[in-house]
């Protein structure tokens, strides 16, 4: 399926851009998944989806947990905890 | 807020947030507040509706500014108007432990030292749990 992603903050500048269209493998269905897949793509990807650092998730501008599903057209997005106020 | 003027509001309650000029030890030169701007508005959206259906509030409004700022600029607005002044207080920081724990905003400061983004606080979450028991 086709999804939307989107970065922000400190991960934006380590993948170096902000948004992307990617055609998912069918086993991908979840937020974990999705993040093993991108893990998959070096180290830079790797550093960031493996676990070791808290990577916030939302889909569809909805904040979500690592469990939630993805749909085809979904926006999903990645960045870290929030610091704003 | 619309709703200023209205005779009913028997307390107005509200919370500035301002640039620092420490901060973790550093001067800091200035702050620049990124943002996810569909989100934010949801996000934002969510917690004021959240505030309304656990106090009896007449009125919420929230500004958050983004891009650069410097010490002593304005960096959030909430105002919290109601008939009382306790719901109008507790509603005031209910918002803004919200906002700093689920709002899409990030910050990141220019210090002597270089560039670097501001880390998430554990009081914040601990902050922001007190409201969930």
């Amino acid at each position: 399926m086709h999804i939307k992603v989107l970065y922000f903050a400190r991960i934006k500048e380590a993948v170096n851009y902000s948004t992307e269209d990617i055609q998912l493998p069918e086993d991908v269905q979840t937020i974990t998944a999705l993040k093993n897949f991108l893990s998959l793509r070096g180290d830079t990807w790797a550093d960031l989806f493996n676990g070791k650092q808290t990577v916030r998730a939302a889909i569809n501008h909805e904040l979500v947990d690592n469990l939630a599903t993805i749909k085809a057209g979904d926006e999903v997005a990645f960045f870290p905890p929030v610091t704003g106020g | 807020m619309r709703s200023v003027g209205q005779a009913n509001i028997g307390a107005l309650v509200s919370f500035v947030g301002q640039v620092r000029d420490i901060n973790d030890g550093s001067l800091v030169n200035s702050l620049t507040l990124e943002h996810y701007p569909e989100m934010t508005e949801k996000a934002l959206a969510k917690i004021e509706a959240e505030a309304k259906s656990r106090w009896d509030l007449i009125d919420t409004l929230i500004i958050h500014r983004v891009g650069t700022l410097h010490a002593q600029d304005q960096i959030v607005l909430v105002l919290v108007a109601s008939a009382h002044r306790g719901d109008a207080f507790s509603a005031c920081e209910f918002i803004m432990d919200y906002l700093k724990t689920s709002a899409p905003f990030w910050k990141k400061e220019a210090t002597s030292h270089g560039e670097r983004w501001v880390e998430a606080k554990l009081s914040d979450d601990v902050a922001k749990e007190r409201w969930q028991e």
